[in-house]
C-alpha cells in the first residue's frame, strides 16, 4: 500500500489522481486501486439508511397486520391479545436492533464486502495493508458507526421530540455529527473513524471487459496477403515520430471505431509523416500504422527503453 | 477464424502472448463473476480448486504484460480482474458459523486477556465512580437529583420510606411484560456499552467519564438504600443481572480505553497501525460484550422478577460471575501452545 513516488510506467492516473493508490498483494504484485470518493460514500450511506428505514417500516407493517389479524381472531378482547402483543413487541425491538447493527455486518462480511448501497455506487471495503479483510475488522468499523451516526441522530430527534433539547445541546450534538461526518475529508485515504480503528478503507470496484485485439485486420495480413493493410509499409522515420501516449490514443480511436475520428486521426498522421491522405481506407491504414508503431515500441521496450510520448527523445 | 489460426497470424508478440493465455483469463473471470453474485456454492469442485492457481497465473500474466505489451485496454482488463480475484482469494473466508466457533472456542477469552491492563484501569475507574457517587450524596443529598435522571427515580429518592424502597426490590413478579422489558433493557444496555467502547476513539477520556457517570449513579442509589438498611437486599437485587451487565460494561469500557491508549501512545508503530491493531482486538471483546448483555437483559427481565429473595439472587449472580471468570481466565489457553 506504499505510495511509491518513483513514477513507474504502469501506475494509473485516473480522473482524480489524489485518490490513486497502490496496493501490493501478498504475492508482491502491485495493483492500482482508487479510493472511493467522498460523494460515493455519502450516496452509499444514504441508500443504506433508506433501505434500513424501509426494512424497519416493513417489519412494523407486518407486525401491525399480524396484530390486526389477532384482533379479528380474538374478537378484539384486549386481555387475550396481550400475549401475542408482547411477543410481537419483543420481536420488533430485536429486529430494529439487528437492522441497525447487523445489516452492515452481514453484507460487509460477504464475498463482495459491500452493503446494497455500496454495491449500487460500485465501492467496497478492503483491508488497508493488502491482507485479508477479517471479521474483526468488519465488526470494529461498524461498531464505531454507531457513535458516528445513529447515536447523534437518535439524540437529536428524541431531544427534539421530548422538548428537553436546549439550544446548547442541539449545537453540541450537531457539531458532534459534523465532526465525524467530515472526518473522511480531512485525511488522504478518505477514512472515517471506523476505518481508522479497523484498518480498512473503501475503494472503487473495477470491472473491465476483455476487448478484442486492437488491429485484427493487420494481424490477419501475416497469412492472407489479400488483407488491405499489407499494402502499407512504414519506414523507421515514419514510426519515430510518436511515443506510447500517441499509441494509446490511437488504440482508443480504433477501439471506439467512429468514422469521423478515424478520418481525422488518419489525416493528422499522414500530415505528420508526409504522406498523401487517401480516403475510404482509413481503418486499414490506421490498423497497419498502429501495429507497426506498437511493434517498434514494444521491441525497444523489451530492451528496457520506453518512450512516453512524442516529446520525449526517441530511443 | 479459429483461435489457433489467430495465433499463427498475430503479428505482434504481445498479441500472441494474449491469445495463448486468454482462455485461462476468461475462465477465471467466469468463476469470479459467479462468486461475486453469491453463487459460489454452485461452482464445481474443479473451479474452486483452480481459483488460486488461475489467480497466480493472472498475476504473472499482468507482470509480463506490463513489461512487454503496450495494449492499454488489455492491461486495464488484467488489472481489474486481478483486483477482483485478489479480493475473493484473500476475502473474508471464514463463514459466519465458523467464525462464531473459533470465537467461542477461545478467540474471545484470549482477546479479553490481551487487554488485561485496560480492564484493571476500567475497574479502578468504575469503583472510584461508585465511591464518588456514594460520598457526594452522603455529603449532600441534593447531589442525588443531579446524578439520577428524573424518570429513573420514581420512589427511589433520598428520604423514601423503607417499605417504598423494599417494594421496588421485591414483589414485582406480575409476570406480564417481562419479555418486552428484557428486550428493551438489552437494546438500551447494548447502546451504552457500544458508546463506552466507541468513545475510546477520543483518547479514552470520554469512555472514562461515561464509566464514572454511570457508576456514580449506582453509588448514589446505593446510598439511598443503605440509609434504610437495605444494602444487602439492594446488592442482591442488583447482582442477579449486575454481575453480568457490569462485567460487560467493564469490558466495553476497557476495550474503549485500550483503543484510546493505543492511539495516544502508539509506541514504535504508526498511529494508524496501532489504532487498527487495538481496534480489531477490542472488536472481538465487544462482540462478546453484546452476547453478555443479551444474557444480562434476560436475567434482568425474567430471573430478577421471578426469584424474589436475596439469597437466590446472590446465588444466580455469583454463579454467573464465576462462569464468566472461569471462561475468561481459563478458556482457550491450550490451543495457543501447539501453535507457539
Amino acid at each position: 500500500m506504499s505510495d511509491s513516488r518513483a513514477v513507474e510506467p504502469w501506475i494509473r492516473r485516473s480522473a482524480n489522481p489524489k485518490l490513486d493508490r497502490i496496493l501490493v498483494t501478498p504475492e508482491g504484485v502491485p495493483l492500482n486501486v482508487t479510493v472511493a470518493a467522498a460523494g460515493a460514500r455519502v450516496g452509499a450511506l444514504l441508500l443504506d439508511i433508506v433501505i434500513i428505514i424501509g426494512l424497519i417500516l416493513l417489519v412494523t407493517l407486518i407486525g401491525a397486520a399480524l396484530l390486526w389479524a389477532f384482533g379479528l381472531a380474538f374478537d378484539g378482547a384486549p386481555e387475550s391479545a396481550s400475549g401475542p402483543l408482547q411477543f410481537l413487541a419483543v420481536l420488533w425491538i430485536i429486529a430494529v436492533f439487528l437492522f441497525r447493527n447487523a445489516y452492515f455486518l452481514y453484507f460487509e462480511l460477504g464475498d463482495r464486502a459491500a452493503t446494497w448501497g455500496k454495491r449500487a455506487v460500485g465501492i467496497r471495503v478492503a483491508a488497508r495493508d493488502g491482507g485479508r479483510l477479517t471479521a474483526e475488522a468488519v465488526i470494529a468499523r461498524n461498531i464505531v458507526r454507531d457513535i458516528e451516526l445513529f447515536l447523534p441522530l437518535i439524540f437529536l430527534t428524541s431531544g427534539e421530540a421530548s422538548g428537553t433539547m436546549t439550544d446548547l445541546t442541539a449545537v453540541a450534538g450537531f457539531l458532534w455529527v459534523l465532526m465525524f461526518l467530515l472526518f473522511p475529508l480531512f485525511n488522504r485515504d478518505r477514512l472515517r473513524g471506523g476505518d481508522v480503528i479497523a484498518g480498512t478503507w473503501v475503494i472503487q470496484n473495477v470491472k473491465k471487459n476483455l476487448g478484442n485485439i486492437v488491429a485484427p485486420a493487420a494481424a490477419a495480413s501475416g497469412t492472407e496477403g489479400a488483407a488491405p493493410s499489407a499494402r502499407y509499409q512504414f519506414s523507421d522515420e515514419d514510426l519515430a515520430v510518436y511515443g506510447e501516449y500517441e499509441l494509446q490514443t490511437l488504440e482508443n480511436v480504433l477501439r471506439s471505431d467512429q468514422d469521423e475520428a478515424l478520418q481525422k486521426v488518419a489525416a493528422s498522421i499522414c500530415q505528420k509523416i508526409g504522406w498523401e491522405p487517401g480516403s475510404g481506407d482509413e481503418r486499414a491504414f490506421l490498423e497497419a500504422y498502429y501495429t507497426a508503431l506498437r511493434a517498434r515500441l514494444e521491441r525497444s521496450m523489451r530492451f528496457g527503453k520506453r518512450r512516453k510520448d512524442k516529446h520525449s527523445a526517441p530511443e | 477464424m479459429s483461435s489457433e489460426q489467430d495465433l499463427g497470424a498475430a503479428v505482434l508478440r504481445s498479441d500472441r502472448f494474449r491469445l495463448e493465455r486468454e482462455a485461462d483469463w476468461i475462465r477465471l473471470e467466469a468463476i469470479v463473476t459467479r462468486m461475486e453474485k453469491g453463487k459460489a456454492r454452485r461452482l464445481s469442485d474443479e473451479d474452486v480448486l483452480a481459483l488460486p492457481t488461475l489467480y497466480r497465473t493472472l498475476l504473472s500474466s499482468l507482470s509480463i504484460a506490463r513489461e512487454n505489451s503496450l495494449d492499454a485496454g488489455l492491461i486495464d482488463y488484467l488489472e481489474g480482474l486481478a483486483l477482483r480475484s485478489y479480493f475473493l482469494v484473500y476475502g473474508t473466508q471464514t463463514s459466519f458459523a465458523r467464525w462464531l466457533g473459533s470465537f467461542f472456542g477461545g478467540g474471545w477469552s484470549r482477546a479479553v486477556r490481551a487487554i488485561q491492563l485496560d480492564i484493571w484501569i476500567a475497574l479502578f475507574v468504575m469503583i472510584a465512580g461508585a465511591a464518588i457517587g456514594y460520598i457526594l450524596v452522603a455529603g449532600n443529598s441534593d447531589w442525588f437529583y443531579a446524578l439520577v435522571p428524573g424518570d429513573f427515580s420514581d420512589v427511589r429518592v433520598p428520604g423514601a420510606s423503607e417499605e417504598a424502597l423494599r417494594g421496588t426490590l421485591f414483589g414485582g413478579q406480575k409476570g406480564d411484560g417481562l419479555g418486552v422489558f428484557a428486550a428493551f433493557l438489552f437494546s438500551n444496555n447494548a447502546q451504552v456499552a457500544i458508546l463506552a467502547f466507541a468513545l475510546g476513539f477520543a483518547f479514552a477520556i470520554p469512555s472514562i467519564l461515561l464509566l464514572i457517570h454511570n457508576m456514580a449513579l449506582l453509588g448514589a442509589m446505593l446510598w439511598v438504600f443503605a440509609q434504610r438498611g437495605l444494602t444487602v437486599d439492594f446488592v442482591g437485587w442488583l447482582s442477579i443481572h449486575g454481575t453480568t451487565e457490569l462485567f460487560a460494561i467493564l469490558l466495553a469500557g476497557a476495550a474503549g480505553i485500550h483503543v484510546g491508549r493505543s492511539i495516544a501512545f502508539p509506541g514504535a508503530r504508526s498511529h494508524l497501525k496501532a489504532a487498527s491493531d487495538a481496534g480489531k482486538r477490542a472488536a472481538l471483546v465487544m462482540a462478546g460484550v453484546i452476547i453478555m448483555l443479551i444474557c444480562a437483559g434476560l436475567l434482568e427481565g425474567f430471573a430478577r422478577q421471578l426469584i424474589d429473595n436475596t439469597a437466590g439472587r446472590f446465588g444466580v449472580g455469583g454463579g454467573m460471575l464465576l462462569l464468566w471468570l472461569i471462561y475468561f481466565i481459563g478458556f482457550g489457553r491450550d490451543r495457543r501452545r501447539p501453535g507457539a
